[in-house]
């Protein structure tokens, strides 16, 4: 297909066919004041290689995560992806397919998500998960409504160890829909107890493990006074890797997991695209949103893949549909597939292990550091630091160095003055001791 | 079934006492195809003349019930939950779906009798 753009002649035979007098009059029911009088000033074009020049300049301004010590996490981890995931989710097969309505022609994709559901089923301890949300933030959001369909309430309590993009999406998804979302103040120290906030109003509790500072939480209690309250737990969890460790929110009894997927198979960038988990109780199964694949046998009874359940979703039901995604991570989802399959389930744990080693020792070396308190007893592969000085200025310190120190919780909470001294550290299979020493001996400096 | 009414929306209720037994028309079970789920609402809800109450989903779609008659729900067919296709196989029969306790009476009047529904349906063939 070539591009071509319109000519001066195309235009007026269009505006002559069409009985406009001009493109501007097409936007006379936009505002005066709304519409530009004349074009921004941009640029004169330039050639190829003049524009690789000029992007590669802007680029360089940034510091990339792999040039430098790098320990930002807090919802974005920066893992090892093996070049194996990349070489699969580029074949023509997976990069192209969109939604396999037709399963006579998209048993390959089809059977790709039908084993990332069982995978995310089975590192849950969940009975049922869907072909994927948008990210772990819009997952969340997307339990919030669930609950609320399965329990005909309408209120939520958003916990304080939460994500704050996940609050932020979910009370945004919620501010026209007649949810009221409950945000319990931030609690850093892995102590926040939410039962008593729980009564025969609330449709369902949402909370992070590890949480939002690291801590690593049992929700059994909760999800049992959950539960005698006709309430839903739902247990969000935003570095995966974790569940090659800790207890999974299936096992402490939760009715909705949301995850963020993006540490396996996945890379960073910028934020996304990312590819949400979502899991739930089989008695669940016909409120969840999204696309579900199921397995099935043809009329030779031979095994094969569709998507199953599909009544409930808009192209079907319209306005009546559980949720309005459209779609899935299909891409994203692939790659979280290749990965987890190519780590097995030994694999897996031992990813996590290694994590987990990586932050203990990463903990050990910054609690020698004049100036630092470990706040956690409990972690995974990131903690929360207390500094002598506000963490934002340090961050901006160490990045001039470069060194990626750590997110400073004011970013998140930004006037908070109580939480203006933490900053969240994380450390994964790729961090060296090189940058451990670097961003103790830079802190050291900093403090 | 002579005290049998019908609504447009092709639910079909049947009064003993102040107790309204409700369910799909048979015609409305032909039209939606297999039967694979029927959600059922919770005993004690109120609910007005044709609120949504319930949804029935076939292989096709699933579609909403509304309640003919205002009323607050005193039981539910449970047997629905392990073999939804009775609304299939017995739609004015065992695969009833929900009953309500009436609130008006008089609003029943405003339904139809078998042989109007008939009609009802004839015209929509």
């Amino acid at each position: 297909m070539r591009y071509l753009p319109l000519t001066d002649d195309d235009r007026r035979d269009m505006l002559a066919t069409i009985g406009a007098p001009s493109i501007e009059a097409l936007y006379r029911d936009v505002p005066e004041a709304a519409r530009l009088t004349s074009l921004i000033d941009l640029p004169n074009h330039q050639g190829e290689i003049e524009v690789e020049r000029h992007m590669a300049e802007l680029a360089a301004r940034n510091v990339n995560a792999g040039s430098a010590p790098f320990f930002l996490g807090a919802g974005s981890y920066r893992h090892h992806i093996p070049a194996s995931v990349d070489y699969m989710i580029q074949r023509g097969e997976f990069l192209t397919a969109y939604t396999p309505y037709q399963p006579e022609i998209s048993q390959g994709t089809l059977q790709t998500l039908f084993e990332f559901q069982t995978m995310v089923a089975l590192i849950t301890d969940m009975d049922v998960a869907n072909a994927s949300m948008y990210d772990g933030a819009t997952s969340t959001a997307e339990a919030v409504l669930m609950a609320c369909r399965v329990t005909r309430r309408k209120r939520a309590i958003l916990s304080g160890a939460l994500h704050p993009h996940y609050r932020e999406v979910t009370e945004t998804t919620c501010r026209y829909n007649g949810t009221e979302v409950v945000l319990s103040p931030p609690v850093t120290d892995g102590g926040e107890d939410l039962t008593g906030m729980i009564d025969d109003s609330v449709a369902c509790v949402v909370v992070q493990n590890p949480d939002l500072f690291g801590h690593i939480r049992d929700f059994s209690a909760l999800a049992e006074a959950c539960h005698a309250a006709g309430a839903l737990l739902v247990v969000a969890v935003a570095e995966i890797v974790s569940l090659g460790l800790v207890a999974p929110p299936g096992a402490m009894g939760a009715d909705i997991v949301t995850a963020e997927g993006q540490s396996i198979g996945n890379p960073m960038g910028f934020g996304g695209p990312h590819v949400g988990l979502f899991a739930a109780r089989d008695k669940f199964v016909r409120q969840m949103p999204g696309r579900l694949c199921g397995e099935t046998v043809d009329a030779e009874g031979q095994r094969g893949y569709v998507l199953t359940l599909s009544t409930r979703e808009q192209h079907i039901r319209r306005e009546k549909a559980t949720s309005n995604i459209c779609t899935n991570s299909g891409l994203c989802t692939t790659a979280f597939a290749v990965h987890m399959a190519l780590l097995g389930e030994s694999g897996f744990t031992r990813l996590a292990e290694i994590n987990h080693g990586k932050a203990v020792q990463l903990a050990e070396r910054l609690g020698r550091v004049n100036g630092i308190e470990i706040v956690n007893d409990t972690f995974f592969n990131e903690f929360t630091i207390r500094l002598s000085r506000p963490a934002a200025q340090i961050a901006d310190a160490l990045a001039a160095v470069p060194i990626l120190a750590g997110v400073p919780v004011s970013r998140f909470y930004p006037g908070d003055d109580g939480l203006a001294d933490l900053m969240i550290v994380a450390a994964t299979e790729l961090t060296t001791d090189e940058d451990m020493e670097a961003l103790a001996n830079g802190l050291e400096e900093a403090l | 079934m002579s005290n049998v009414k019908f609504s447009k929306e092709h639910e079909w209720v049947r009064l003993e006492g102040d107790i309204a037994t409700v369910g799909i028309t048979d015609y409305a079970q032909s039209q939606l195809g297999d039967i694979v789920y029927v959600e059922l609402p919770d005993i004690g809800t109120t609910v007005d003349k044709d609120g949504e109450i319930a949804t029935v989903e076939s292989v096709k779609a699933a579609s909403e019930i509304y309640a003919p008659i205002t009323g607050e729900v005193s039981g539910v067919n449970e047997a629905l939950n392990d073999d939804p296709s009775l609304v299939n196989s017995d739609a004015e029969g065992d695969g009833w779906i929900f009953k309500l306790k009436v609130a008006d009476e008089a609003e029943l009047d405003e339904l139809m009798d078998p042989g109007e529904y008939e009609e009802y349906v004839k015209e929509l063939d």
